[in-house]
């Protein structure tokens, strides 16, 4: 009797508990689809209104899909409509920021790969403020360095100049590098260095032949971060540099913003999405690892 | 010639001392083993040996050359560290001969050590493959492969067992012993394990606080700790000082506990000085296992003991024993039934004794 009366009521609350299961289960899609939606929304806006003329835009609404596919605004926006003065477009401001994130890219993360390993592998005295005063360069509003950072340029002699942006972007990658360099050099062990001591090789020997190729996972997190950083910078760019000299970034607002008759939103958009492309490669083909490497920790022999 | 000689050596890291005046010295051949608790500098002791880590005062020699200014590669020697420190992007050859490359050795003379050294450590099939696809004992093996290719005067071991489990340790450190046998090289092996030290060492080094207690063999180590850090660190259970005074009257010499009346004679004690011994306050040192459920010897002390607590670990028992409110423990067979919270007649080796003064902790 008693059996019976426990059974039957086991059974209702497994069938109750699948019930709110099943319920939760399609509340959790539902909120899921809602936020992916609200993010993909404006790519969305942006990659239909490329596609459009300025005659649809204005008589269709932001939704509405484009009657064909119609890649002129791109052209445009790469390559201009072909006559003189007046006519912005990307293509030389393309190829300067790839002229300055690829220097940029590859100083910063060598010498931050340098300094991560002098200061886990090579402890001195006082290594700990050379470590904290680095910190300080990641926290440090870039708008409080313009002024002194411009000096610098011009002192030197390479103000307005794709060398100067640069330096700029090296100097103040630097802070992050180490820190992401450091943090996985510390994991290493440190007896990898003093056994390679006693095998006879030095400090230099010892970080590319020992370090470096242990050291994949970090430097591909460290160059997606420097890339998306450097190719993203508007403040350094539109500071230190005008005109010819300008990067991508600073050359998009300029077009956007001196439009002089009527604001095309289809070559605007096209430019926008031109000036996002690479650092959508750049996480396409790294992201795995950027995920890999910012949660791996050690690598033990 | 001493293969290794450590004078007056000092060191420390700012203002803490970490080793004090050491003084030491090794044979050609000889298996030296640094022990001690973790944080009494004998690793450290073992960087400075190895030249990666700089001194404060002292020298070392190896081979009476001093080279407490020379850099480890130049040194002739070869360590072996807890991790293994195997290069992970390298494979087992590129491991193993890695320093002979760096020391711009001829080709021919690498290939023939790395053949000779890889086939004596059955490591010769394993030679393409990465550290990460190797067990534990292999690593081991490989580290110490990298080590004998460049057949160093010293071989220098750093915990090399304590990262393996318990069953591989065992297998590992008779392998090692087996090495030395064949090899007859000169070793300083540094550990926290009292097994391993007393298995493998043929001179033992106990350190504390940065101070050498006491550099003997493993069975003067035992049977004659110099002092009562030593009587505690080295068996397990560990030595029982029980707290009392020696009475001496008309040459015969006894021990009495505090809060006993019970002289337990100790005429036949070898004491270093036999000096003002009456009425001396002093530690007497017995081990568990020199405590016996039956008589063994002629010269065995009979002694009335309340047993309080017995532990059955398997093949033996530790008894827990009340000596006039002082504890102290025994080790009998298992086998034999203890009755609780009664009097025991029992046994002390007085051959296997060991007295300590009180104050200095110093042996008599």
């Amino acid at each position: 009797m008693q059996d019976n009366y426990q059974s039957s009521s086991y059974k209702e609350l497994e069938q109750k508990s699948k019930y709110t299961n099943i319920f939760l289960r399609w509340f959790l899609y539902f909120v899921l689809i809602l936020f992916a939606s609200y993010f993909i929304f404006p790519l969305y806006v942006m990659v239909v209104t490329s596609l459009k003329t300025m005659e649809e835009i204005r008589q269709g609404t932001l939704l509405t899909w484009p009657s064909s596919l119609n890649f002129d605004s791109w052209l445009v926006a790469w390559g201009g409509r072909g006559y003189g003065a007046g006519d912005t477009f990307l293509r030389p401001y393309f190829w300067n920021s790839i002229k300055m994130v690829v220097p940029a890219v590859f100083f910063s993360t060598f010498i931050g790969a340098m300094t991560g390993y002098v200061l886990t592998k090579w402890r001195f005295r006082g290594d700990q403020w050379v470590f904290l005063f680095l910190l300080f360069g990641c926290f440090i509003p870039f708008q409080a360095i313009l002024l002194p950072m411009a000096r610098t340029l011009g002192t030197l002699g390479i103000s307005n100049s794709v060398v100067g942006l640069v330096l700029v972007h090296t100097v103040y990658g630097i802070p992050f590098t180490t820190l992401f360099f450091r943090n996985y050099y510390i994991s290493v062990p440190t007896e990898l260095v003093k056994a390679a001591r006693i095998d006879g090789a030095g400090f230099f020997k010892i970080f590319f032949k020992i370090l470096l190729p242990i050291s994949a996972p970090i430097i591909v997190v460290t160059v997606i971060w420097q890339f998306t950083q450097i190719w993203n910078d508007f403040l350094f760019g539109s500071t230190f540099s005008f005109g010819e000299a300008a990067p991508i970034q600073v050359a998009l607002n300029n077009m956007v913003l001196s439009s002089t008759s009527v604001k095309e939103y289809n070559v605007d958009m096209a430019s926008a999405i031109i000036a996002g492309i690479p650092t959508l490669i750049v996480y396409v083909l790294a992201g795995k690892y950027f995920i890999r490497g910012l949660t791996s920790g050690a690598v033990k022999g | 010639m001493k293969t290794l000689k450590i004078e007056e050596l000092s060191k420390n890291f700012g203002t803490t001392e970490v080793l004090r005046k050491i003084n030491l010295e090794i044979d050609e051949g000889n298996f030296l083993v640094l022990l001690g608790p973790s944080g009494c500098g004998k690793s450290t002791l073992l960087n400075i040996i190895a030249g990666l880590e700089t001194i404060n005062e002292g020298n070392v020699f190896i081979d009476d050359y001093n080279v407490s200014k020379v850099e480890p590669k130049d040194r002739n020697i070869a360590m072996v560290f807890q991790s293994y420190a195997l290069y992970p992007s390298m494979n087992v050859k590129e491991n193993m001969v890695f320093g002979l490359k760096q020391a711009k050795t001829s080709k021919e003379k690498i290939e023939e050590q790395l053949e000779k050294v890889s086939t004596f450590l059955q490591v010769d099939k394993l030679l393409e493959r990465k550290p990460s696809q190797l067990s534990g004992g292999q690593r081991q093996r490989v580290a110490i492969g990298r080590a004998l290719v460049r057949e160093p005067r010293i071989f220098l071991f750093d915990e090399p067992l304590s990262n393996l489990d318990a069953k591989l340790r065992v297998e590992m450190r008779r392998e090692i012993k087996k090495l030395h046998q064949q090899l007859k090289t000169t070793v300083v092996y540094v550990t926290h394990d009292q097994t391993e030290a007393m298995s493998l060492g043929t001179k033992i080094a106990i350190m504390n606080h940065g101070v050498i207690q006491q550099n003997d063999t493993p069975e003067n180590i035992y049977n004659k700790p110099s002092n009562t850090f030593v009587a505690d660190f080295i068996g397990s259970p560990s030595m029982n000082l029980i707290k009392g005074k020696l009475i001496e009257n008309s040459n015969n010499i006894s021990f009495i506990a505090d809060g006993s009346t019970l002289e337990v004679p100790i005429n036949n004690y070898d004491f270093i000085e036999k000096l003002d011994l009456n009425n001396k306050e002093i530690y007497f040192g017995i081990r568990p296992e020199h405590i016996y459920f039956k008589k063994l010897n002629e010269e065995d002390f009979d002694i009335n003991l309340r047993a309080d607590l017995s532990e059955y670990i398997g093949h033996e028992q530790i008894v827990t024993l009340d000596y006039s409110n002082q504890e102290i423990l025994a080790k009998f067979p298992s086998t034999i039934k203890i009755e609780l919270e009664k009097e025991l007649k029992l046994y002390f080796d007085l051959k296997h004794t060991s007295l300590f003064d009180l104050k200095t902790k110093e042996r008599l």
